[in-house]
């Protein structure tokens, strides 16, 4: 009888303060093999699009198989789709720390960091789209030196500004999240460990100046962080809405690609935590009940994802414009049948299988889910671009025809290998879980019940 | 091994006080209360793992004004936003789809974007700024690194004969250590 009290509280009581401290620093020590693997796959992946790339620049854009009129194609597929992928870091960091989600605590982390290496992964692909990477600064609008003249009535341009801004702002809210928590490994940590967090905690004590500005910042980045999240992928999508090309010229983009970017960024924290939860031992802090609620989140974006679909297609044909239905009907049926249909079914039917508890609750299930919607989500922007572009009806005779080649696979590799590179190095050297946030939505250490307003 | 005036400005003079060391949260509540009371609510530090409501409240310190870096950052950067669109469109005006050279409406979206950035570097620059004339004021004080994982502390900044009659008071709310500094 004994031993079943003390065993009860121990479960009951094991989440203490110290322990979150000392679980999350753990994952700063050996990790062992299977994470030596995953970086050795990762480094592996990059370097074969590195490879693919210098053969890019060597020899031209004309390794990548564009044909007229498919001069937008896997690149910026790859663009919107690492885009896509940042939403949902913010989107939890931020929107769900207004909302006061506490579950985001034990996963905001991961998403956060997510959302600034994909950020980073991004922003490649204009540079390699443009094929002379040297001359990349013309992009960046400043006054009017040197003849550029940047019209500020292109969304190419907004573009610009939106995913700047994006990643500085992503970039600084995941730094001063990271501060408390550097400091709390920084005062368990030892040997050239605590040197580097020392330097990189920036001071931090946690006294109460400190927490009281710090509060209030992170509130008001929260609330910038809000509504620039929702502005990116608006922006992203009016790059294609703003012109006439048929499957393009849509009101819808806005809300469509968002819930889009975050229906695959939620599924890529899902990918992403499984294996994380499993290498460093963290199944007491990110558990069962932080999966259902991800996907719960990937559900009802799902939702509205196909709710999209439906729409586009409807409007297609009841708007009765002939370029716009032939548009759809080359979409389902053309030559690219094949990419068309696996986005419908890896994001219109596949997110049906969340509404079963069961499914939700099952990690494996969960973890197979999230990657078909990933790559159902990258079919989505490639059929919506490529299948959009090759369908054109404005110069039939003129159309080429497109098909993706070995570089340009190649390239696509290579940012997902650099993507998961920089990630796994972020989780074994800094604290991939919020330390002081998962302490928060803990009940505090008292003496006694109800002595404390 | 500074310079004087660096080593004033980095490593300034230990400040003399006493240190507490609480598990709990109440008894810290209860421990700053008793402070206050006792006319010691300036010469306080509050050490925390995480931010508690309890502890603001006892302490009941104005509401930071880093807010006020947030709204001039964002109006600034609007500001800026407005002018970089306007006066390059009009510096070397090309009309572009037959549209107005100052076209307001898509520049609003280059506004936006610029309020948001300026708002949160600005935000950024206030909270260190803020959090370091905070720390210019406190002096270097006594630290404990339990302070970052489990435990709450309380400095207190005082003369050596007040540190008699602090470190009973701090024992009496509930302190698991109390130490002069």
């Amino acid at each position: 009888m004994a031993d079943t009290t003390a065993t009860t509280s121990t479960s009951a009581t094991r989440l203490t303060y110290d322990f979150v401290t000392r679980a999350i620093a753990r994952t700063l020590g050996n990790p062992g093999k299977g994470y030596y693997l995953l970086l050795a796959a990762a480094v592996s992946l990059l370097s074969v699009g590195i490879v693919c790339l210098l053969f890019i620049l060597r020899y031209g854009l004309g390794l990548a198989g564009y044909a007229h009129p498919v001069y937008w194609a896997v690149y910026i597929t790859c663009f919107v789709f690492w885009v896509g992928i940042a939403h949902s870091g913010t989107l939890i960091s931020a929107i769900l720390y207004l909302f006061r989600s506490g579950w985001r605590t034990a996963v905001y982390r991961t998403a956060e960091a997510m959302t600034v290496f994909a950020v980073m992964t991004a922003g490649l692909f204009p540079l390699i789209h443009i094929g002379r990477q040297w001359y990349f600064y013309w992009l960046i609008p400043y006054p009017n030196e040197r003849g550029l003249w940047p019209n500020f009535k292109s969304p190419l341009i907004w573009d610009e500004f939106a995913i700047g801004t994006y990643f500085t702002v992503s970039t600084v809210f995941l730094i001063m999240g990271l501060i408390p928590d550097i400091a709390a490994v920084r005062d368990v940590a030892t040997g050239w460990r605590r040197k580097l967090y020392a330097m990189t905690g920036l001071g931090w004590r946690g006294t109460n100046e400190q927490w009281r500005h710090y509060t209030r910042a992170y509130l008001y980045l929260a609330a910038l962080a809000t509504p620039l999240v929702l502005s990116v992928h608006s922006v992203v999508s009016w790059d294609f809405a703003m012109a006439i090309v048929p499957g393009w010229h849509a009101t819808l983009f806005a809300p469509y690609f968002v819930a889009g970017a975050i229906y695959s960024g939620v599924a890529l924290v899902i990918t992403l935590l499984v294996p994380i939860r499993r290498l460093f031992h963290l199944e007491d802090i990110i558990t069962v009940r932080h999966f259902e609620n991800l996907a719960k989140l990937c559900l009802f974006t799902g939702l509205i994802v196909s709710f999209s679909y439906v729409t586009e297609n409807f409007v297609a044909w009841f708007g009765g414009n002939a370029d716009e239905r032939a548009g759809f009907w080359f979409r389902a049926f053309g030559s690219f049948w094949w990419a068309s249909w696996t986005m419908n079914i890896c994001n219109g039917l596949l997110p049906w299988l969340l509404w079963f508890k069961k499914i939700r609750t099952n990690i494996t299930g969960l973890f197979v889910i999230s990657i078909f919607v990933n790559i159902g989500m990258w079919f989505e922007r490639f059929v919506i671009i490529v299948v959009s572009l090759a369908g054109e009806p404005y110069e039939h005779w003129a159309n080429g025809g497109y098909n993706p080649t070995w570089a340009d696979w190649g390239i696509m590799a290579g940012s997902f290998g650099w993507f998961f590179m920089w990630f796994l190095l972020f989780v074994k050297n800094f604290p991939a879980v919020s330390i002081s946030e998962v302490k928060e939505v803990l009940p505090p250490p008292k003496l006694a019940k109800g002595r404390v307003a | 091994m500074l310079p004087k005036v660096l080593t004033d400005i980095f490593h300034p003079p230990q400040t003399p006080g006493v240190l507490a060391v609480f598990g709990h949260l109440d008894a810290a509540v209860d421990a700053i209360g008793r402070l206050k009371a006792g006319g010691h609510g300036e010469a306080l530090t509050v050490y925390s793992p995480i931010p508690r409501h309890e502890l603001e409240n006892a302490l009941d310190h104005p509401t930071s004004p880093v807010r006020m870096w947030t709204l001039i950052g964002g109006i600034t950067g609007c500001g800026i936003g407005a002018w970089l669109t306007l006066y390059m469109s009009y510096d070397w005006p090309v009309v572009v789809g037959g549209k107005p050279v100052g076209s307001i409406l898509p520049y609003v979206i280059i506004m936006f974007e610029m309020t948001v950035l300026f708002g949160a570097l600005t935000t950024i620059l206030g909270l260190i700024l803020n959090a370091l004339l905070a720390s210019r004021h406190q002096g270097t004080i006594a630290y404990d690194p339990r302070f970052t994982n489990d435990k709450f502390g309380i400095f207190v900044r005082c003369t050596p004969d007040q540190a008699g009659p602090l470190e009973g008071l701090l024992k009496g709310s509930g302190a698991e250590e109390v130490r002069r500094a």
